[in-house]
C-alpha cells in the first residue's frame, strides 16, 4: 500500500507502541527512533530508497537528535543518566562488558559489509533539462534561443484557418515520424519506447512542455541527441537530429502541434 | 615567567634559523663550478682570460633573450596565468574575501545605527554600549575590505586585462561616484566610531545613518557591474504587443549603447534587494560568533553576561533578516530564469542544481541551529520549563521540512538502484523533490522558527493584558491558518499545470509574511510590561549554544560562498553572458567538488582572517602595558610566584 512494506512499517510502530506503554526513557527513544528510520529506509519501502538519499535522512536525523537531547541541562542528564548508571553500577557490568565487545563488533561488521558489496558499475547523475545553447542555426537560419518564438503561433488568434493548416501538417509529422518513441497520446509510451533508456519524453506531463519555451523544443526537435550539450554528459539520448530530414516550418509545425495536442502553451519570454 | 619562555624560545628559533640560511648559502655557492684558481691567475698574467664553455654559455643565452626581447612586437595581453592555482581560482577567492569583508561592513552599521536608536529612544545605555560594542568591529573590518578590493582590482587588471579594460570601457563613469562614495564612507564610519560620546545623540545617528546610506550606494554600484556581466541589458515591451522584449545595453560587437540599461539591467534589483537582506542576516551571525568568542573567553559574570546579551543580540538579528532571505533568493531564481531559459535551466535543472541540494541541507543546518539556539536560551530564564516540551514537535517539524527540502529530485544512485526504481527517481520520494514540497517545507521552517521565537520570548513572562486569552487564541488561529494555507497550496500544487504551480508560491510566500506580521502586532501589546516569574540570567547559558552561533555564522558564510559561486559560475564560457567569450584556460565549468572545496578553502581562510579581526577588537579592552618595577621583581625573585 502508497509503495510501503506494511509488515515492516507495522512492526517498527509496534516496537514504538511498546516503548510508548513501558515509558521508556529519553536514550531509548532516541535509539529507537535512530534505529528505526535507518530500518524504515532500508526496508520499509517496496522500491528501496537510493542510499545517498537515507544517508541524508538519517544525517538529519542524527543532528536533529543531538540538538534535542542537548536543548536543556535536564534532558542531557535524563539522556546521560542510563550511559552513567551503565559504566558506574557494579549490577551492569555484564552488560556493560557485553556492549564493549558489541561496539567493536559493529563496527567490524561494518567494515565487512562496506567491503563485500557486490561489484557493479558506478551509477551516474543525468541532468533532466539540459541547457540550451544561446543560439542555434538550422538549415542556415539563425534562432535566437533567447527571443525566439513559434513564427505560428500568432496565427491562432490572427489568421485561425492558416493555423489549422500548420496543425494539421504538424500531426502528419508527428504520426509519420515521432509517435513510434512518444506514442499515440504523446505519453513517451510509443512502440520502441520500452528499448530505450532514458525513455523518450513525456508530452502529457505538467513539468515537461509548460515550463519551456518553444525555443528549446525546436532546439530538441533539430538538433536531437548529437546537438546536447557537452556539459552532463553522458546523455543516452536516442533522439534523431530531425534538421536532417525536416524543413524548418514542418519542425515548427510539429512544435506547434505537441502543445496544442496537451493543451498548454509555452513559457512565454520573461515569464516566472 | 611564560612570556620570558617564549622570548626564549623565539631566540633559539632565530639563532637556529640563522646557522640554517649560512650553511645553506654556503653549500650552495661552494657548489658552483669555479675554474681552477691557478689556471685563472695564469690566464690573467697572459692578458688572455678566455670563458669556460658554461660561462660562454650564459652569456649567449642572455645575449640571445635580449635580441629576442627587442625584436618582439609589443601585445596586449588577453589572460595572464598564476602558477598553480590559476588565474580563475585568484580572482574568485580574492573576490569571495573582499565581498565577505564588504558584507559585514555594510550590514553592522545597519543594526549598530538601529540599536543605538533604540537605546536613544528607550534612554537605556546599555543598547548605546552594545551599538558601541558592534562597532568597534567595523574599523578592522574596514580596512580588511578596502585591502581586498585592492587586491582584487590588481587581480583583475593583471590577469583578466582585456576583459576589466572592456568593463572599464562600460562602467567608467561610475567609478569617480565609486571612489567619491567611498571616501565618505570612511569619512562617516571613522566619524561615527571615534565620535562615539563625543557628539549630540542625534548628530552621532544622523553619522550613523549616512554611513548607511552612503555603503549601500556603493554596494548598488558594485551590484550593477557584476549583473551587468550576468544580464548585460533590461527586458521591455517595446512593441507593445505584451510580450517583454530584450533590450541590450551593448551593440553586437559589445560597443556600450545604453549605461542606463547597463546599469539598471535585469537582475541588479533582484541582487540588491537579495544582497541586502543576506548582509544583515551575514553580519548578524558574524557579530554573534564574535560575542561567542568572548563569552568563551570571559573571566567574569559580568563579561558573561554581557556577551551572552550581546550574542542573542547579533543572532536574533541574523534570524531576522534571514526570515525572508528564501524569497529574495526565489525572487532573483525567477528573475534569473524570466531572463534567460539557459541560465535558469542550468541552475535549477543542470549542473548546478546538485549545489542547491547542498544549499538546502546549509539552510535546513541553519534552522536547526538557530531554534536550537533559542531553546538553549529558554534555560536562562526561570519558568522555562513549562515550554520545553513543545520543543519535540517543532524538532519532528523542523526535521521533517529539512529532510523534505533535502530530497534531490533525481537521486544520486547506484545502478542496481536505478534497476529497482525503474529510472532516476523515486517513485514515491520523487514528489518530495518538486516545487511544491520544497516551498511548503521552507514556509513551515519559517512559521516554525518564528513559533520558537515566541515561546522563547514568552518563557518566564506572564501576560497582564486584560484580553490576553482572546489575543492568544488569534495568534493561534492565524498561525494554524497560515500553515493550513501553506499546505493546502503544497498539495493543490500536485494536481495542477506547472505555471499555476509555480504562482501557488506567491499565496504562500504572502500568508506566511502576513501571518509573521499580525502575530507580532498582536505580540507587543499583550506582552507589554508583562510580569516576570523569574529573573533572565544572561550569562547562564550552556557554553554548547556558543559553539551553536560560531556553527550559524560558519554555514552563513559558506552558504554565501556557494551561492555566490552558483550566480556567477551560471555564465559558464562567457565573461559578459552572450556578449565576451571568455576564451582563457579557465572557461570550462569547474567540477562541483572542485568548486565546493574553493569554497570551502575561502571560508577556512576568511575565519583566519576573522580571528585576527576579533583579537585586534577585542585589545581595546585589555588593560594597558606597564613597565615592571623594582618592587615588581623584587617580590618576583624573593617570592618565586608572587607575580
Amino acid at each position: 500500500m502508497w509503495g510501503l512494506n506494511l509488515p515492516v512499517v507495522l512492526a517498527l510502530a509496534a516496537i514504538g507502541g511498546v516503548l510508548a506503554w513501558r515509558r521508556a526513557n529519553t536514550l531509548v527513544w532516541l535509539l529507537y527512533t535512530l534505529g528505526a528510520l535507518w530500518a524504515f529506509f532500508r526496508f520499509g519501502f517496496a522500491v528501496p530508497i537510493p542510499q545517498s538519499v537515507a544517508t541524508i535522512y538519517l544525517g538529519i536525523t542524527g543532528l536533529a537528535l543531538v540538538c534535542y537531547a542537548s536543548s536543556s541541562r535536564e534532558r542531557l542528564a535524563e539522556t546521560v543518566q542510563p550511559i552513567k548508571r551503565l559504566i558506574l553500577e557494579p549490577r551492569y557490568r555484564l552488560a556493560l562488558a557485553g556492549l564493549l565487545v558489541a561496539l567493536p563488533a559493529l563496527a567490524a561488521y561494518n567494515v565487512y559489509a562496506d567491503l563485500t558489496v557486490p561489484l557493479e558499475a558506478p551509477g551516474f547523475g543525468r541532468e533532466v533539462h539540459p541547457p540550451p545553447p544561446t543560439e542555434m542555426t538550422v538549415h542556415d537560419e539563425t534562432i535566437d534561443m533567447a527571443t525566439a518564438e513559434n513564427p505560428y503561433l500568432h496565427y491562432k488568434h490572427d489568421d485561425p484557418e492558416l493555423y489549422a493548416k500548420h496543425l494539421e501538417n504538424g500531426r502528419r509529422v508527428y504520426y509519420e515520424n515521432c509517435f513510434w518513441c512518444h506514442g499515440d497520446g504523446m505519453g513517451g509510451d510509443g512502440m520502441f519506447a520500452h528499448g530505450l533508456n532514458p525513455v523518450p519524453s513525456n508530452f502529457n506531463d505538467v513539468g515537461t512542455l509548460p515550463i519551456l519555451q518553444s525555443s528549446f523544443v525546436q532546439w530538441r526537435i533539430a538538433k536531437g541527441a548529437p546537438g546536447l550539450p557537452a556539459s552532463g554528459t553522458p546523455w543516452d539520448s536516442a533522439m534523431p537530429a530531425w534538421e536532417k530530414f525536416l524543413t524548418n516550418e514542418e519542425m515548427w509545425d510539429v512544435n506547434l502541434f505537441i502543445y496544442d495536442f496537451n493543451g498548454y502553451e509555452p513559457r512565454a519570454l520573461g515569464q516566472h | 615567567m611564560n612570556r620570558n619562555r617564549i622570548l626564549f624560545g623565539i631566540g633559539v628559533l632565530a639563532f637556529i634559523s640563522v646557522i640554517v640560511t649560512v650553511r645553506l648559502g654556503g653549500f650552495l655557492v661552494d657548489n658552483e663550478y669555479r675554474q681552477p684558481d691557478r689556471q685563472v691567475a695564469a690566464q690573467e698574467e697572459q692578458g688572455e682570460a678566455e670563458l669556460t664553455p658554461r660561462q660562454q654559455g650564459i652569456v649567449d643565452e642572455q645575449a640571445a633573450d635580449e635580441a629576442e626581447a627587442r625584436a618582439r612586437p609589443y601585445e596586449e595581453a588577453e589572460y595572464r596565468a598564476v602558477p598553480f592555482v590559476g588565474s580563475r581560482v585568484t580572482v574568485w577567492v580574492l573576490a569571495q574575501l573582499h565581498l565577505l569583508f564588504a558584507a559585514f561592513v555594510l550590514a553592522v552599521p545597519l543594526f549598530a545605527f538601529i540599536i543605538e536608536f533604540v537605546g536613544y529612544v528607550k534612554k537605556e545605555e546599555r543598547y548605546n554600549k552594545l551599538a558601541y560594542e558592534f562597532t568597534k568591529l567595523l574599523s578592522v573590518s574596514f580596512s580588511m575590505t578596502a585591502t581586498f578590493g585592492a587586491f582584487l582590482t590588481f587581480g583583475l587588471i593583471i590577469l583578466y586585462p582585456k576583459f576589466t579594460n572592456y568593463l572599464m570601457h562600460i562602467f567608467s563613469p561610475t567609478f569617480l561616484p565609486y571612489v567619491l562614495l567611498f571616501f565618505l564612507e570612511a569619512l562617516f564610519l571613522y566619524s561615527y566610531y571615534y565620535g562615539w560620546g563625543k557628539f549630540g545623540p542625534k548628530m552621532h545617528l544622523f553619522l550613523g545613518f549616512m554611513l548607511n546610506i552612503v555603503g549601500t550606494a556603493i554596494m548598488f554600484i558594485a551590484n550593477a557591474w557584476l549583473t551587468f556581466m550576468m544580464s548585460p541589458g533590461r527586458r521591455d515591451d517595446v512593441d507593445g504587443d505584451g510580450v517583454p522584449d530584450f533590450v541590450s545595453a551593448v551593440s553586437e560587437s559589445g560597443a556600450l549603447l545604453s549605461l542606463r540599461d547597463a546599469f539598471f539591467n535585469f537582475t541588479w534589483m533582484p541582487i540588491n534587494i537579495h544582497r541586502i537582506i543576506a548582509n544583515v542576516a551575514f553580519g548578524g551571525s558574524i557579530a554573534a560568533a564574535y560575542a561567542a568568542f568572548r563569552y568563551l573567553q570571559a573571566k567574569t559574570d559580568e563579561e558573561k553576561a554581557h556577551f551572552d546579551w550581546m550574542g542573542y543580540v547579533g543572532n536574533f538579528v541574523a534570524i531576522i533578516a534571514f526570515l525572508p532571505l528564501p524569497f529574495a533568493g526565489y525572487y532573483l531564481a525567477a528573475e534569473i530564469y524570466a531572463f534567460s531559459q539557459t541560465l535558469g535551466i542550468q541552475m535549477m535543472g543542470g549542473t548546478f542544481s546538485w549545489l542547491f541540494v547542498i544549499q538546502a541541507a546549509l539552510i535546513g543546518n541553519l534552522f536547526l541551529g538557530a531554534n536550537y539556539y533559542l531553546w538553549l536560551g529558554m534555560g536562562r530564564m526561570e519558568g522555562g520549563v513549562h515550554f520545553q516540551k513543545f520543543i519535540k514537535w517543532l524538532l519532528i517539524a523542523i526535521a521533517l521540512c529539512f529532510a523534505v527540502w533535502a530530497t534531490p529530485r533525481y537521486a544520486i544512485s547506484s545502478v542496481s538502484e536505478i534497476a529497482a526504481m525503474g529510472g532516476s527517481s523515486h517513485p514515491q520520494l520523487s514528489y518530495l523533490g518538486q516545487m511544491s514540497a520544497k516551498n511548503t517545507a521552507v514556509n513551515i521552517l519559517i512559521l516554525s522558527t518564528y513559533m520558537s521565537f515566541l515561546l522563547y520570548r514568552r518563557t518566564g513572562r506572564q501576560s497582564v493584558h486584560p484580553h490576553r486569552q482572546l489575543l492568544t487564541r488569534a495568534q493561534a488561529i492565524v498561525f494554524s491558518s497560515a500553515a493550513a494555507l501553506v499546505i493546502f497550496y503544497g498539495v493543490y500544487g500536485y494536481f495542477v499545470d506547472s505555471a499555476t504551480r509555480i504562482r501557488f508560491a506567491i499565496p504562500q510566500v504572502y500568508s506566511v509574511l502576513a501571518a509573521l506580521v499580525v502575530i507580532t502586532v498582536i505580540d507587543l501589546p499583550l506582552y507589554r510590561n508583562a510580569t516576570q516569574s523569574g529573573e533572565t540570567k544572561w550569562g547562564k547559558i550552556p557554553a554548547v549554544s556558543q559553539y551553536a552561533l560560531i556553527f550559524i555564522a560558519l554555514s552563513f558564510t559558506w552558504l554565501m560562498g556557494l551561492m555566490g559561486y552558483v550566480r556567477s559560475g551560471l555564465r559558464q564560457e562567457w565573461h559578459v553572458y552572450g556578449v565576451v567569450l571568455d576564451t582563457s584556460p579557465d572557461a570550462y565549468t569547474p567540477t562541483l567538488g572542485f568548486a565546493t572545496q574553493v569554497v570551502s578553502v575561502t571560508v577556512l581562510i576568511f575565519f583566519g582572517l576573522l580571528g585576527v579581526v576579533f583579537w585586534l577588537s577585542s585589545l581595546g579592552g585589555k588593560k594597558d602595558w606597564e613597565p615592571k618595577t623594582v618592587a615588581d621583581g623584587g617580590d618576583r625573585l624573593e617570592g618565586g610566584q608572587a607575580a
